[in-house]
């Protein structure tokens, strides 16, 4: 893989990103909640971004390293959001960068590696499965192309675009599915026809990501 | 609907500061963390620390049950979103004598995840902390354990209460209320949807005059959705699917809550009870005490639910058990 390396001011920018991605994204994410779950997804997020960005310079000021950073964002968006998707959103910032401790910039590969160590520990804490209609829909196929070996010394921009459009096609693939978790695991087959909106988020996030590194 | 509100990003806090205000004898907010309710009335004795708690717009659930012999404490989450694992954790470690502190509250995934994330802090501590989840809306799902909690937390809630202000050990309290649960059965109907402070919009689109048959109490879909009917038809349709489930005998006896979901008039609540009460009469299935009122809300969702307590002389003494709190007061 090439030479892109990421400072720790990629990711204090990319809560800037995220948090003006969920600002204009919150309607629309609570409107695929009101269709199969409560209605809040797109507010909760919300709350736990603002909350990020509030205080995004004090833990930039505070933290050494990225893993240490990301991990005060992990534990603000799991003390602000609730709901499911703090635990969960907050688990995938909090164990980022449990392998990159002590490092203030990463290769892509190490970038790489901690998307997917995110996305294990959004499964370990929901205990979700492929096909159960959550964010893992999404997340695990587009961490597969991160990992996989073919695409080592392809262009990280073609790979994690790559990502990101494997991620978009499980959000869709959550649309015929009976929901196994969550509150639409009550609909039964009435959850068939909408998409689940923590697939939708996940991809959305990644997709953030993509855009700030297009701009490296 | 119009709702009287701030800033809708503040009404969690501005609501617990004017609650707290209000009722200062009952209740007053943990000074280092401002989303845990606790008791100005906790006994003097060690005891079972009960903890209550959910995602707010369900007013009076869950603050108004935390007083004399009934809930220490209430975790309180954003609106319509569980609380998260730091304050379900500070409020075992305000309210644990020694004797163990039980969760109780509905069964929704978020709700499942800070809990038990809050009671893994709590047992890193040494507190033993168990749970015991709501499960009374009938129509949420075919089995029992997967099944959503509504307005029967008022009913699990006071009969756990009940069991620990009496002295009862954790594994007892925990006991009585599975117990309850177990003969609890909820099922309502919604008439509007509640409107979101965050966004001042609906949760879901209802057209004026429709109802939804079912519905959960953040808005889940419900059975079917059509033209309002009178009010004896659709309770006749509610009582239905509870009574089926619930497989009540003649000659057994029932506490009964017809609960407003916030929007409701209290007359139209009534006229439901009169209906509730005639039925449960023909199928001689005996009246032992009713609530009637707004219990556990959705906010300005015009709607109401029918819950069934099913009980037996245990489930009575704890139901029963005095306690005094701002939305609960028995003698």
């Amino acid at each position: 893989m090439s030479e892109l390396v990421l400072g720790k001011d990629f990711f204090v920018e990319v809560m800037k990103d995220l948090h003006d991605m969920i600002e204009v994204q919150r309607d629309y994410l609570t409107g695929l909640d009101s269709d199969i779950g409560d209605g809040d997804h797109g507010i909760n997020l919300s709350i736990g971004f603002r909350a990020v960005v509030e205080k995004l310079e004090a833990m930039d000021a505070e933290t050494e390293d990225i893993s240490s950073f990301l991990r005060k964002v992990g534990m603000t968006l799991l003390g602000k959001v609730g709901g499911a998707s703090g635990p969960l959103y907050g688990s995938f910032f909090m164990k980022a960068g449990d392998d990159v401790k002590g490092k203030t910039e990463v290769t892509f590969e190490e970038f790489c590696g901690m998307i997917a160590n995110g996305v294990k520990a959004v499964q370990t804490r929901g205990k979700a499965e492929i096909g159960d209609k959550t964010m893992i829909d999404a997340l695990v196929p587009g961490i597969e192309v991160l990992l996989d070996e073919k695409n080592k010394d392809k262009d990280p921009i073609e790979v994690f675009t790559a990502c990101v459009e494997k991620m978009k096609e499980g959000a869709e693939s959550t649309i015929p599915l009976v929901a196994k978790k969550g509150r639409a695991m009550r609909l039964g087959e009435r959850a068939i026809g909408h998409k689940d909106p923590g697939s939708e988020s996940s991809w959305m996030i990644m997709e953030v990501f993509l855009n700030r590194l297009k701009k490296l | 609907m119009t709702r009287l509100i701030n800033d809708g990003y503040d009404v969690v806090e501005e609501m617990l500061e004017g609650y707290t205000k209000a009722h200062p004898e009952y209740v007053k907010l943990l000074e280092h963390d401002g989303r845990v309710v606790v008791s100005q009335k906790r006994s003097k004795d060690s005891k079972v620390g009960i903890i209550i708690g959910g995602g707010s717009g369900h007013e009076p659930l869950f603050l108004g049950y935390v007083g004399e012999n009934f809930a220490d404490a209430a975790v309180i989450g954003n609106v319509n979103t569980s609380p998260s694992p730091e304050p379900c954790y500070n409020a075992v470690k305000a309210v644990d004598t020694g004797k163990g502190c039980l969760y109780l509250y509905g069964n929704y995934a978020g709700d499942v995840l800070n809990f038990d994330m809050g009671a893994e802090m709590a047992a890193e501590d040494g507190i033993r902390v168990e749970t015991v989840l709501v499960t009374d809306d009938v129509y949420s799902s075919e089995n029992r354990e997967e099944r959503r909690g509504v307005a029967g937390d008022v009913f699990v809630f006071k009969a756990a209460a009940g069991a620990a202000a009496k002295g009862l050990d954790l594994d007892e309290v925990k006991r009585i209320a599975e117990k309850c649960n177990s003969n609890t059965y909820s099922m309502g109907v919604a008439l509007s949807s509640c409107t979101l402070p965050a966004t001042g919009k609906p949760i879901f689109h209802m057209d004026e005059g429709d109802m939804e048959v079912g519905m959960g109490i953040h808005g889940e879909p419900g059975i079917r959705r059509a033209k309002a009917e009178p009010a004896d038809k659709v309770v006749d349709e509610i009582l239905k699917y509870i009574l089926e489930d619930m497989k009540i005998k003649g000659g057994e006896e029932v506490y009964v809550l017809v609960n407003g979901l916030g929007a409701l008039a209290l007359m139209d609540l009534y006229i439901c009870y009169r209906r509730v009460a005639q039925v449960l009469e023909e199928k001689g299935v005996k009246i032992y005490k009713s609530l009637v009122g707004n219990y556990a809300t959705s906010m300005d969702m015009a709607g109401m639910s029918i819950t069934l307590t099913k009980l037996d002389d245990e489930l009575k003494e704890y139901l029963d058990y005095p306690c005094d709190t701002p939305y609960m007061k028995i003698k």
